[in-house]
C-alpha cells in the first residue's frame, strides 16, 4: 500500500531579488506523519513554511498541499490546514471558550459542532475551571496546549507548528507532544519546527535545511547512522556548522 | 559579588506573584545560571538586580551595593543584555558601540581587548544599521555593548533563546572566555542542556527556586535509579510503560524513554519490565540504567513541588 502524500514539493524556490531564500527544495510528506522541519537560523525555514501555508507565492517550482496547488488554490490550502507558532496563537483578551468559538467559526464549523466539540476539548485539556477566563491570564504551557487544540479543531489535513514548545517547561513540553501523537494517530499530518533536538527524535522523519537547501532527510535513526553521530544534536551540528548564512 | 535575600516581586497590585522569596548568592568570577521555563521569574530577578525594577520585599546587593538605595553605583558597574534586542535599530553597529561607551565615560579603544574576539566578527558590518543585522549578529553586538564599560558583573537574559545549536555552542564559548577574564556572569536560559555549562545553577519554576547547586551535585541528588527504555515503536512503548504497574514516572527523552520504578530492587524490576514488554509484543527492546540529566532532575523537582 502506498501511503497517501499530503505535501509534495518539486524544486520549490523563493527569491527576494538576488537572494535565494528557499533553494529548489523537493520532498514529500505522508498522511499521519510527524515531519520535523529543522535548520539553522536563516536557513529559509520560515520562507518555505509560508509558501506551504499558501501565504507566499513561490518564484519557481511546484507543490501541492492537501491536494491543492500552491499557486492557484491558496484559499483552499488555508481551509485545509491548521497553524500555530510560539509567537501567534490565540487572542489574549478573549476567553478560552470565545477563542475556540472564534476559530471554529473562522473555519466554517456550525454552531452545533462548535458547542459539542468545544465542551469535549475543554474537558480533555482539563480546562473546565478556566473556560471563562481570558487566555492572557493562563500560564504559557496551558496556552500552547490550547493553541494546538484550536489549530486542529477543524480536523485539518495538516497542521503546521512553528517552534510550538519554545520556553515551555519540561513537563508541559512532553504533554504537548502527547497531543501531537494523538493528532497524528487521528490521521492529521504534523509539520513541526523546533530548536529542541530531543524533539527531533519524536518525528518519523526529519529534514535539515542549510543555506536554503534541504541537505538531509530521513528518519532520526538513519540520519544518525548516515552521519555517524550519537545524537540528532550532533547530526545538526555537522550539517549546520558550515552554513554561510545565519539569521 | 551578588547576594539576594528573600526577594519577592508581584505585578498587577499583587495579583501575579512573579518572584517568591528567592535567595541566592554568586561568587566573584563565577558563571551562574538561572534555569527555567517562561514565567519562572528569571527576567524579574535580573531587572531587580540591575536596578530597573523595585522588589516588593527582601534585600539584594550587587558588588556590595544595595539595589534600591545605591542604584546609581550599580548601573555604572554592571552590564545587562536584555532578552529582547534593545539597541538603537537606526544607528549603525559602530555608532551603537561608541554611544554606549560614551554614556559610561569611556571609549571603545580603552576596553577593546575585552570585546576584540567578538567584535572582529562584527567588523565587516560596522557601517550597517543594527536593525538590519541578522539575529546572531544582533546578539553579538548586544554583548559588545553590554561589555564596553568593562563591567564587573554581567547579566545575560536568555541570550540563546530561539538560536540554533551551532550559534548556541559558539555563544557559550564566548562566555567561557569572558569568565576567564574574571567577569562574574549571571545567565538565564530555558534550555536545560545548557545548565551543565554553568558552574552553579538555580533551577526555577513559577517564581521559586527548586534547587541550587553545581549541575553535578544536582544530578547526584536524584533520588532513584533511572532507566532508559527503547523499542521499535516508541509512541506505543510510552503508553505501555505508563500502564506498567511498577512504573513510578515515565517521560519521553529523545531517543529513549526515561523511567523510574516504584520498587527498590531495580534489577528485579527491569526483569519484570522486560517480560511485560515482551507480552505486549514489543520488538528490539533495550533497557539500561542511565545517568539522569538536569532535565530529569527538573521534572522530578517540579513534581515534588506540586505535591507539597
Amino acid at each position: 500500500m502506498n501511503p497517501e502524500v499530503v505535501i509534495s514539493t518539486n524544486k520549490l524556490t523563493k527569491r527576494f531579488g538576488n537572494f535565494v531564500a528557499t533553494d529548489s527544495i523537493t520532498f514529500d510528506v505522508y498522511k499521519g506523519e510527524i515531519f520535523g522541519f529543522l535548520g539553522a537560523n536563516g536557513a529559509g525555514k520560515t520562507t518555505a513554511m509560508r509558501m506551504l501555508c499558501g501565504l507566499s507565492i513561490p518564484s519557481s517550482g511546484e507543490a501541492t498541499i492537501a491536494g491543492f496547488d500552491i499557486y492557484k488554490q491558496t484559499e483552499e490550502i488555508k481551509k485545509n490546514i491548521g497553524y500555530m507558532s510560539q509567537k501567534f496563537s490565540l487572542y489574549e483578551d478573549l476567553t478560552v471558550l470565545d477563542n475556540i468559538r472564534f476559530f471554529g467559526g473562522i473555519y466554517g464549523l456550525s454552531n452545533k459542532e462548535i458547542k459539542a466539540k468545544s465542551e469535549e476539548l475543554i474537558e480533555n485539556l482539563g480546562l473546565q475551571e478556566v473556560a471563562k477566563k481570558f487566555v492572557g491570564s493562563l500560564p504559557l504551557g496551558w496556552k500552547q496546549k490550547l493553541a494546538f487544540s484550536v489549530a486542529v479543531f477543524h480536523d485539518p489535513k495538516i497542521v503546521f507548528l512553528d517552534e510550538p514548545t519554545g520556553g515551555v517547561d519540561p513537563v508541559t513540553r512532553r504533554q504537548f507532544w502527547d497531543l501531537i501523537y494523538e493528532a497524528a494517530d487521528r490521521g492529521i499530518t504534523i509539520f513541526v519546527t523546533t530548536h529542541y533536538m530531543d524533539e527531533a527524535e519524536y518525528c518519523n522523519r526529519v529534514s535539515m535545511m542549510v543555506d536554503g537547501e534541504i541537505k538531509a532527510l530521513d528518519s532520526p535513526k538513519k540520519l544518525k547512522t548516515q552521519f555517524n553521530a550519537s545524537s540528532m544534536d550532533d547530526v545538526f551540528y555537522q550539517l549546520a556548522r558550515g552554513a554561510q548564512r545565519s539569521d | 559579588m551578588v547576594s539576594v535575600e528573600n526577594i519577592s516581586k508581584t505585578y498587577n497590585n499583587g495579583e501575579v506573584l512573579a518572584v517568591d522569596q528567592v535567595s541566592f548568592s554568586v561568587e566573584k568570577g563565577e558563571l551562574f545560571g538561572l534555569i527555567g521555563p517562561d514565567g519562572a521569574g528569571k527576567t524579574s530577578i535580573f531587572r531587580m538586580l540591575t536596578s530597573l525594577l523595585l522588589p516588593d520585599e527582601g534585600i539584594a546587593k550587587v558588588n556590595g551595593l544595595d539595589i534600591v538605595h545605591e542604584y546609581k553605583g550599580i548601573r555604572e558597574q554592571v552590564g545587562y543584555m536584555p532578552g529582547k534586542f534593545s539597541l538603537y535599530q537606526d544607528m549603525s553597529v559602530e555608532e551603537n558601540l561608541n554611544f554606549f561607551a560614551a554614556i559610561f565615560n569611556t571609549t571603545v579603544e580603552e576596553n577593546y581587548e575585552l570585546i576584540k574576539d567578538i567584535y572582529i566578527q562584527l567588523e565587516p558590518f560596522k557601517k550597517r544599521r543594527a536593525g538590519k543585522l541578522s539575529g546572531g549578529m544582533k546578539q553579538k553586538l548586544a554583548l559588545c555593548c553590554a561589555l564596553i564599560h568593562k563591567p564587573t558583573v554581567l547579566f545575560l537574559d536568555e541570550p540563546t533563546t530561539g538560536v540554533d545549536t551551532v550559534s548556541r555552542k559558539e555563544f557559550w564559548h564566548m562566555l567561557q572566555r569572558l569568565k576567564n577574564q574574571g567577569i562574574t556572569i549571571l545567565v538565564s536560559t530555558p534550555y536545560m542542556d545548557e545548565a551543565t555549562l554553568c558552574e552553579r545553577i538555580a533551577l526555577m519554576q513559577m517564581g521559586k527556586i527548586l534547587s541550587i547547586d553545581t549541575p553535578q551535585n544536582i544530578i547526584n541528588q536524584y533520588p532513584m535509579d533511572l532507566v532508559a527504555v527503547k523499542s521499535r515503536t516508541m509512541s506505543i512503548l510510552l503508553k505501555d510503560l505508563r500502564s506498567f504497574t511498577g512504573t513510578h514516572s515515565c517521560n519521553a527523552f529523545g531517543e529513549f524513554h526515561h523511567l523510574t520504578f516504584n520498587g527498590e530492587n531495580t534489577q528485579q524490576m527491569i526483569g519484570e519490565l522486560k517480560e511485560y514488554l515482551l507480552s505486549k509484543n514489543h520488538e528490539e527492546v533495550q533497557i539500561e540504567i542511565t545517568k539522569p540529566t538536569v532535565e530529569d532532575c527538573f521534572i522530578h523537582l517540579m513534581h515534588k513541588q506540586n505535591e507539597s
